[in-house]
């Protein structure tokens, strides 16, 4: 019997209709675990480095985790994996609600697509029943629209179904998979499931998970139950509001956004608004927001509750989480009202939150620049919302500039030419970053969004404090119950790390222990991502209730295998190194590894230069970021250096 | 006949309080598997989250006691703007639906409160729901002392009800001639 997972993926080639089920290699799991790892594993087997996203020959992976569904309390995780129109590069985008358990409970731990249907399509999985069906009635229906259609032609109301809407059909590089309340948006994964000609994929699942060693089991999820209890009446002292506490930014709860609104850009992250909030702001969007929200909602089996359910009078209602709520807000220099109302058709559509308004708001820059003309704006309305809400159509339908504009701010760039470059001027590898501009460098931040494979900050960062505390009082305080640390020097670095004089920014932390602390956080996201367990409750915020110590324990005994931390390290090595490797076969190299310009006024060449030597001669990688042959060798991965080395990118036994 | 005390388990349920996350099931079915948590599925779980978000229901309710068969009527209720169907509320394993019964035998399923030596402090749905939409209470009433009467008895007397007790008598006496 296979343990925590089921053992079996579903193998479904669109092109010929064919569906099998299809048994796994239980040593595989030992080596990756499962989630993001073994997702990464079956595109380096199976996608030659020079297939085209939008190939038949491209995967399309939903994964669950190896937690997901069992009672470890936030393990409910669809990790999606295929190569990314908007970067070239491996994309993988990962959403939380409840369709990852749903596929456990029906048997399988991934699905896995390969070819293109001909016509518009949904799956259905029924425990051992699985359906390719026509979805042509479905065409251009809303993303959370479809979810309730496909619900009740089935008559399923238990059903999860993720799906996807105008945008995704349209091929849009922006388009998200949308699922009850939570979406894969980033990298253009919707527009891979649009271009194979899925609508959607149901599953309901009534079948068991099995657990190698159920008493234990539950009794380590009992004790994250009971911190996650302690943690919610013990916020973190000292850090800003929406730090102190567990799970994503509970946007959805709060309503000061003083913080946000003040630090982070309006419009094409550009104009930082110093002195916006106020109290009349602060009534006015407390007022908005506490009317259109009717409740505070979770994923499966997480008392969190970091999402929302919307109903904007007038318009059919949806569910938002995080930071969405200020995205179009800001991007458009409008209010809350205006970022819940636009919100809502940018969800029908399926859409990333985050590159959208950016996109828009870029475009109406090359407007006043006189780059863009108002030929291509013919039609558009003249205020400011009508132009947010005209620009979106187009954009979701491929029409006129919005063709351009739906390959997001890079490729739109390259193609307007006449210096709209420039204007693309928030992006990490091809892809649009968070509206965010600060002064001085921050070496840790430096790195992680230099080589973060995710190119998502949020999806990297976690448990190291952002910024020092101002007193030794308050770090002194912050490390005494710190026991998430995988290693005491932690502590130290963050009682030594100061504000101001020798021990701050930029050259504090050194970058040997900058190093140190992008490892352990990447470490934390990369197990969090194989385990399908949501970065909410463990990479992502301060002191949370899944760590490195208790992680091993979780992992022995929810699957007999013998794990500990130093094996753990060691899968998270080899699932690094091999997404790496993914990447650097697409052509990812140092030259790629850059954070905006402007994202820091005070940078810093020749340290930023030492930051990444160093941090690649930790992780074991040339000067270019390559993994080494010996690297790959230590962590049982020959196949990864023999085809690097056939493909002439590790050269004469050295990379 | 005297009076006695008798310990009354409660199983509070707010439902402004329900985040919709179902850890409740995941825990109920975890419990009740054999051995004690060595699997889970919530197909199996004697509580269900009845949950539409779009419509904002975020109803959990408990299986009770096993119907034969499907009621005759099926009546909505409206609260707070919100339709319900009574089957929402329904505690019945019944044919009308696949709604607690176990997913391969079809048997049916009842809420026991955890029963369990030693006996836990409250059922684990409860212990697992710590934003307080479940909450527990134990009671002490004092009630009549009662003859708990046999099925056959229930049964009859029912009948009686309906028939009378002379036609119950004649109907006895005939079946009997005839066997």
């Amino acid at each position: 019997m296979r343990y925590s997972e089921t053992g079996y993926n579903l193998e479904i080639d669109l092109s010929r209709g064919n569906i099998e089920r299809v048994e796994t290699d239980p040593r595989i799991t030992e080596l990756h675990l499962g989630g993001l790892g073994t997702n990464a594993k079956i595109l380096w087997d199976r996608i030659p480095p020079e297939t085209e996203p939008f190939s038949p020959d491209n995967l399309l992976i939903f994964s669950s985790g190896l937690l997901g569904g069992t009672p470890a309390p936030g393990a409910n995780r669809t990790i999606v994996t295929t190569y990314s129109p908007q970067t070239l590069l491996m994309g993988y985008s990962m959403m939380g609600g409840f369709w990852a358990p749903e596929l456990k409970y029906a048997g399988y731990d991934k699905v896995v697509f390969r070819g293109k249907s001909p016509n518009l399509v949904y799956l259905w999985i029924h425990n051992d029943k699985v359906e390719i069906r026509d979805a042509s009635h479905l065409h251009g229906k809303g993303a959370v629209e479809t979810q309730e259609l496909i619900r009740q032609e089935l008559k399923e109301p238990n059903a999860q179904v993720a799906a996807i809407g105008l945008a995704g059909e349209n091929r849009v590089y922006l388009a998200s998979i949308e699922q009850g309340r939570s979406s894969a948006s980033r990298l253009g994964l919707g527009a891979v499931m649009g271009d194979k000609g899925i609508k959607a994929i149901a599953v309901r699942g009534t079948k068991d998970i099995n657990l190698a060693r159920p008493a234990e089991f539950l009794e380590l999820c009992n004790d994250v139950l009971r911190y996650i209890k302690f943690r919610n009446e013990n916020p973190v002292p000292n850090v800003m509001t929406i730090l102190q506490g567990l799970g994503s930014p509970q946007e959805m709860k709060h309503v000061d956004e003083e913080w946000h609104t003040q630090n982070f850009m309006w419009g094409n992250a550009r104009v930082r608004k110093k002195d916006y909030w106020n109290k009349e702001v602060e009534e006015k969007w407390k007022e908005t927001q506490e009317t259109v929200r009717t409740r505070l909602i979770s994923c499966y089996n997480c008392p969190m509750k970091c999402g929302a359910i919307i109903s904007v009078p007038g318009f059919s209602t949806y569910m938002m989480k995080c930071f969405s709520k200020l995205t179009y807000t800001m991007a458009a220099f409008s209010d809350l009202d205006f970022g819940f109302r636009i919100a809502q058709r940018a969800t029908e559509y399926g859409v990333d939150g985050f590159s959208t308004p950016q996109v828009m708001a870029f475009a109406l820059e090359l407007k006043e620049a006189g780059i863009l003309t108002d030929a291509d704006f013919a039609g558009c309305p003249s205020d400011n919302e009508g132009k947010f809400y005209w620009l979106l159509d187009r954009i979701v339908r491929r029409e006129g500039i919005g063709d351009v504009l739906a390959n997001g701010t890079y490729w739109a760039a390259q193609k307007i030419g006449k210096g709209a470059e420039a204007y693309a001027h928030n992006n990490i590898k091809k892809h649009e970053q968070l509206p965010l501009k600060l002064g001085m460098l921050n070496p840790v931040y430096f790195l992680m969004y230099a080589t973060g494979e995710k190119i998502n900050i949020t999806q990297i960062e976690g448990q190291f404090p952002q910024s020092p505390f101002m007193s030794m009082q308050e770090r002194e305080e912050f490390v005494k119950d710190w026991v998430q640390v995988p290693d005491e020097k932690f502590k130290q670095y963050v009682l030594d790390w100061e504000p101001r004089g020798e021990r701050s920014n930029p050259y504090y932390p050194t970058v040997d222990m900058s190093v140190d602390i992008v490892d352990w956080q990447e470490k934390m996201h990369y197990i969090d991502d194989a385990l399908g367990v949501c970065a909410g409750l463990s990479s992502f915020p301060l002191k949370p209730p899944y760590h490195m110590h208790n992680y091993p324990r979780f992992i022995s005994a929810a699957t007999g295998i013998d794990m500990d931390e130093a094996g753990l390290t060691k899968v998270y090595k080899r699932n690094r190194n091999l997404i790496r490797a993914i990447n650097v076969r697409r052509g990812l190299r140092r030259a790629d590894e850059k954070p905006p310009e402007d994202h820091w006024k005070k940078r810093f060449p020749e340290l930023e230069e030492k930051l990444l030597d160093t941090y690649y001669k930790f992780k074991g990688w040339n000067n270019d970021g390559i993994p080494t042959k010996e690297t790959l060798h230590e962590l049982g991965m020959d196949y990864v250096s023999e085809d690097l080395e056939q493909r002439g990118i590790i050269k004469n036994g050295k990379s | 006949m005297g009076k006695v005390k008798k310990k009354v388990k409660v199983i509070k349920i707010d439902l402004d309080k329900c985040n919709g996350c179902r850890a409740c099931e995941v825990v109920c079915s975890a419990f009740h598997a054999k051995p004690k948590y060595s699997s889970n599925n919530p197909a199996r779980s004697r509580i269900r989250l009845v949950r539409d978000p779009i419509r904002d229901v975020y109803l959990p309710v408990y299986a009770g006691e096993y119907a034969k068969a499907e009621c005759a009527g099926r009546d909505k209720y409206v609260i707070d703007g919100k339709e319900y169907s009574e089957c929402d509320f329904c505690r019945a394993s019944c044919p009308s639906r696949d709604v607690f019964k176990e997913p391969d035998s079809g048997l049916p399923l009842k809420c026991d409160m955890c029963e369990d030596d030693p006996p836990q402090e409250k059922p684990l749905c409860v212990q697992w729901c710590i934003n307080d939409a479940l909450t527990y209470e134990e009671k002490e009433e004092e009630v009549e002392e009662e003859v708990k009467m046999e099925d056959v008895e229930i049964g009859l007397e029912s009948m009686v009800d309906k028939y009378g007790l002379q036609k119950v008598m004649d109907t006895v006496a005939r079946i009997s001639k005839k066997e």
